[in-house]
């Protein structure tokens, strides 16, 4: 529930901007802003102005411009626009005057109050800073009116602040930008005032993003547009199995191209350094490699599925426990089961990844889409041997990430430095991949098998659910194994073992399977498979059970789930089921958010066709509904192209897809109608990144089975 | 290594490269544009699409000695100020996510609606079947393309 403070104390603001009681920081930006550091508005850019700092998070020109600094990634998500309105509000500032920036990399001041380091992930940008850009906004807001009132000599209660402008009865007002700099000197009183939701102007409406008119006009600035003078283009060629290790290298040729400057081998492999990344791709071409594969990972995929097939037969620890499953199943009349095998995926950010390093004096600023600021930052000083402090993160967009730029041990910025490392020249150097080095990286959804057996009761209702799994862990051997518990890692689990469908005899295992294949989080994690699997299994009991499958998830459904909500919304929005193809309906809870879709195909010269997808989501207050809707038709899309067409496989060890050509991903003439429903709500508000993604593919899977009569458990996928 | 003028976006300019460099890397690193992306190096993807001589191509795929004299068009040079009736949709419909597509998804829609003023959705289909979108943001690609066509 929303835990709404109308008052907070002085010391709880301070606190939670990580400020002393010293006070405020004042101070001023000299020289414009170079690239990275363009503030981004939907205004033209107005020239650089006095800034001051009222606290971390809100800076305020002479030229009235608000900038709203983001401590968060923008990849897509739209967070950057959210966050900002989020300011604005508090502030009272009109929307026209409003713009971001990035945050630097500082733990102190801008962790994720959620995460407890600098990082964006789970969904949790807007969740983990409504209350902190609340508080910066009416502090910021509050330092104003104390500087409208010395300098009016008025009572604070008597100044008024709206859209942009402060005011008083006497008829005495200005900007935000004049008042700037006195702000900055006064002292925060001792409470302030947050405002009634019920009084937001900005806060629900659909805002148009920030970042619009910069990302249709090609300024919006990525890794692999960052350029410094005398930068050199390093491409990297990599081993053909994971865990394999160089073991002779030819580069006679692809030295004696010319514009090759320099070869180096790094821990990952062998970097070509060279004028330009045509030249470097070139070299690349002629490197002659011999590989040591002792330690290599060499099983393909059909031997991972044959060796997880046979453990899946034995029983793992346990995640969920409730009742006997076991017994009960035992003993049950008609048990149902199904076995699911889910592939390895790969995110495939549109933007190959990539990272600028300009190491000299013992100091390093890196260039790219940053996801887990804290993270990178200690792994670049310890393969620098610098110090973290003497890391500079300089964040730029991310051209998609979906889980990808999130790694724990910081991959290919480690790769990037490794190279500045070994360079024997000092130039500033931007490592870029090509989608080879993309699909080929690892770092894959893990792949993963399932056996469920379930049962239902003479009245209809189930009584039990016996779910395990065959998953890799990548919290395993990772910075956040702490994190794995008795044997589960709830990532592994999440979306089934904390289900809250009411089923009395409810046990779920998961074994940790152990393979040389590098794996993480694909957005929405676990929910990627567990909503597949319990959203089917759960339409596979209501079919045996003959009944309908909504009224047979109600039923299974606490009285006060929120899931029930977007359920009934999405089918009633839904209207009448198509004529002669199939509906299906999935409801899943993900990262706080609750989201429930309904697929109809419908038959198509005799193969079923994806008519429309109906969804509803219930994410808490709605910063800005079109923003929900956009996330909403990303992750629908997203869910899609993996259901139908996604697959990293592997041959002796090796991955078998290159290029868009083999990894078939969703082009436009596939994309569904989609319809966005919002529940009401007055919770905190939570996130709509990932959760938009699980209920798809097992609604689309239901629709399938009704149309058809054919129950899917292998992904990805075909409709006809 | 050779001498190349290219006239992009209306402006005569001097490159010396290798024969076989694509369009895309000369107009990146030579050029200084980098609104133009690089996706997949192989045709497939569209992230690179810019206008030769009026027409939809992937620049990854023209070597730079293939151009013939034939005038290039990129995402900078659409119109003046980003305010081409798709820019200006694509902004008003908060069509970008992160955004890396979008530079080749214009370029492509543009050349569409310059020989297809008002196209249905199966002529947006297959002029638009060769840019991908990871983010997903189809609905609204469509939408913009059917809104900038109603505003021209
Ligand atoms: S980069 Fe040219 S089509 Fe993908
Ligand atoms: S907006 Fe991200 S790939 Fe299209």
């Amino acid at each position: 529930m929303l835990k709404f403070l109308p008052q907070t104390s002085r010391r709880d603001f301070l606190k939670v901007l990580g400020l002393g009681a010293a006070g405020l920081v004042v101070g001023c930006t000299g020289s414009p802003p170079a690239s990275p550091g363009t503030p981004v508005s939907s205004a033209t850019p107005s020239p650089a102005a006095q800034l001051e700092e009222l606290n971390h998070f809100v800076k305020i020109g002479a030229d009235d411009r608000v900038t709203v600094v983001v401590k968060h990634s923008e990849f897509g998500q739209g967070s950057s626009t959210g966050l900002t309105a989020i300011v604005a509000e508090e502030l009272d500032a009109d929307w026209s005057q409003m713009a971001w920036e990035f945050a630097p990399a500082d733990n102190k001041k801008y962790a994720n109050t959620l995460m407890g380091i600098q990082g964006t992930g789970g969904s949790s940008a807007i969740a983990n800073s409504w209350q902190e850009l609340r508080l910066s906004g009416a502090g910021a807001r509050a330092l104003l009116v104390a500087a409208a009132a010395a300098e009016w000599k008025v009572p604070v209660s008597e100044i008024e602040v709206s859209k942009g402008t402060i005011s008083h009865k006497s008829g005495k007002s200005s900007g935000f930008g004049a008042l700037a700099a006195a702000a900055a000197r006064q002292k925060l009183p001792e409470k302030v005032l947050l405002k009634d939701p019920s009084k937001f102007t900005l806060i629900g409406q659909p805002l148009p993003r920030l970042d619009g008119a910069v990302k249709t006009n090609g300024q919006a600035q990525f890794a692999i547009d960052q350029s410094l003078p005398g930068m050199r283009i390093a491409v990297m060629l990599r081993p053909p199995k994971f865990g394999a290790k160089l073991k002779k290298l030819d580069d006679a040729a692809a030295k004696a191209v010319s514009g090759v400057f320099e070869i180096v081998t790094v821990a990952r492999g062998v970097a070509v350094i060279a004028k330009d990344f045509w030249t470097a791709q070139k070299a690349k071409r002629l490197l002659q490699a011999e590989w040591d594969f002792t330690k290599a990972e060499k099983r393909g995929s059909a031997e991972l599925f044959r060796d997880y097939k046979k453990q899946l037969k034995t029983p793992g620890p346990v995640a969920r426990n409730d009742g006997k499953a076991e017994a009960t199943l035992a003993g049950a009349a008609h048990p149902v089961e199904l076995e699911y095998e889910f592939p390895y995926l790969a995110h495939a950010p549109m933007e190959p990844l990539g990272c600028l390093v300009d190491f000299k004096n013992g100091e390093v600023d890196l260039y790219y889409g940053a996801q887990l600021q804290t993270v990178d930052q200690a792994s670049a000083a310890a393969t620098l041997g610098i110090s973290q402090e003497k890391v500079r993160i300089n964040s730029v967009f991310g051209g998609g990430s979906f889980g990808r730029r999130a790694t724990p041990d910081s991959d290919y910025v480690v790769e990037a430095c490794s190279i500045a490392k070994a360079a024997k020249e000092k130039t500033p150097i931007k490592l870029i991949w090509d989608r080879t080095d993309d699909l080929h990286g690892g770092r894959y959804r893990p792949m993963s098998v399932h056996r469920v057996r379930g049962a239902v009761g003479a009245d209809g209702k189930p009584t039990a659910f016996f779910h395990r799994m065959v998953v890799q862990s990548f919290l395993a051997d990772s910075p956040f194994a702490m994190m794995i518990k008795d044997g589960v890692d709830a990532t592994s689990v999440e979306g089934s073992a904390n289900s809250d469908y009411q089923i009395p005899n409810f046990r779920v295992e998961v074994h940790m399977a152990r393979v040389g294949i590098p794996t993480l989080w694909w957005r929405s994690v676990g929910h990627t498979y567990n909503a597949f699997v319990m959203e089917t299994f759960v339409d596979a009991l209501a079919h045996a059970a003959r009944q309908d499958p909504v009224k047979f998830r109600l039923a299974m459904l606490p009285k006060r789930s929120r899931r029930r909500g977007v359920l009934e919304l999405a089918v009633e929005k839904a209207g009448k089921p198509p004529q002669g193809g199939g509906r299906g309906v999935a409801v899943h809870e993900s990262f706080g958010s609750f989201v429930a879709q309904v697929v109809d195909l419908e038959m198509k010269g005799g193969k079923p066709s994806l008519l429309k997808v109906v969804c509803a989501v219930d994410c808490g207050i709605v910063i800005n509904p079109d923003q929900v809707k956009s996330q909403m038709e990303s992750g629908i899309n997203y869910a899609l192209s993996a259901a139908l067409g996604e697959a990293i496989t592997l041959k002796d060890g090796e991955v078998e897809q290159s290029n868009f050509d083999a990894y078939k991903v969703l082009r436009l003439p596939a994309a569904p109608p989609i319809e966005v429903f919002i529940v009401e709500s007055n919770a905190a508000p939570t996130g709509t990144g990932e959760p938009g993604v699980p209920p798809l593919a097992p609604a689309l899977a239901n629709a399938l089975f009704a149309a058809t009569g054919k129950r899917i458990t292998r992904l990805p996928f075909t409709l006809g | 290594m050779s001498k190349f003028t290219i006239t992009v976006n209306g402006q005569p300019r001097e490159v010396e490269a290798d024969d076989d460099k694509p369009l895309l890397w000369v107009l990146r690193e030579d050029f200084g544009l980098t609104g133009t992306k690089f996706g997949c190096g192989a045709s497939l993807c569209g992230a690179c699409t810019v206008h030769l001589d009026g027409q939809a191509v992937r620049s990854c795929s023209v070597p730079v000695s293939a151009l013939n004299g034939k005038p290039v068009v990129t995402i900078e040079g659409l119109a003046q100020d980003g305010q081409h009736p798709l820019q200006k949709a694509w902004a008003e419909l908060s069509v970008p996510q992160c955004g890396y597509c979008q530079s080749g998804q214009i370029m492509s829609a543009a050349a569409l609606l310059a020989k297809t003023p008002q196209p249905s959705d199966e002529q947006i289909n297959q002029a638009m079947s060769g840019n991908i979108c990871r983010c997903g943001s189809y609905p609204r690609i469509r939408a913009a393309i059917h809104k900038a066509a109603g505003s021209s």
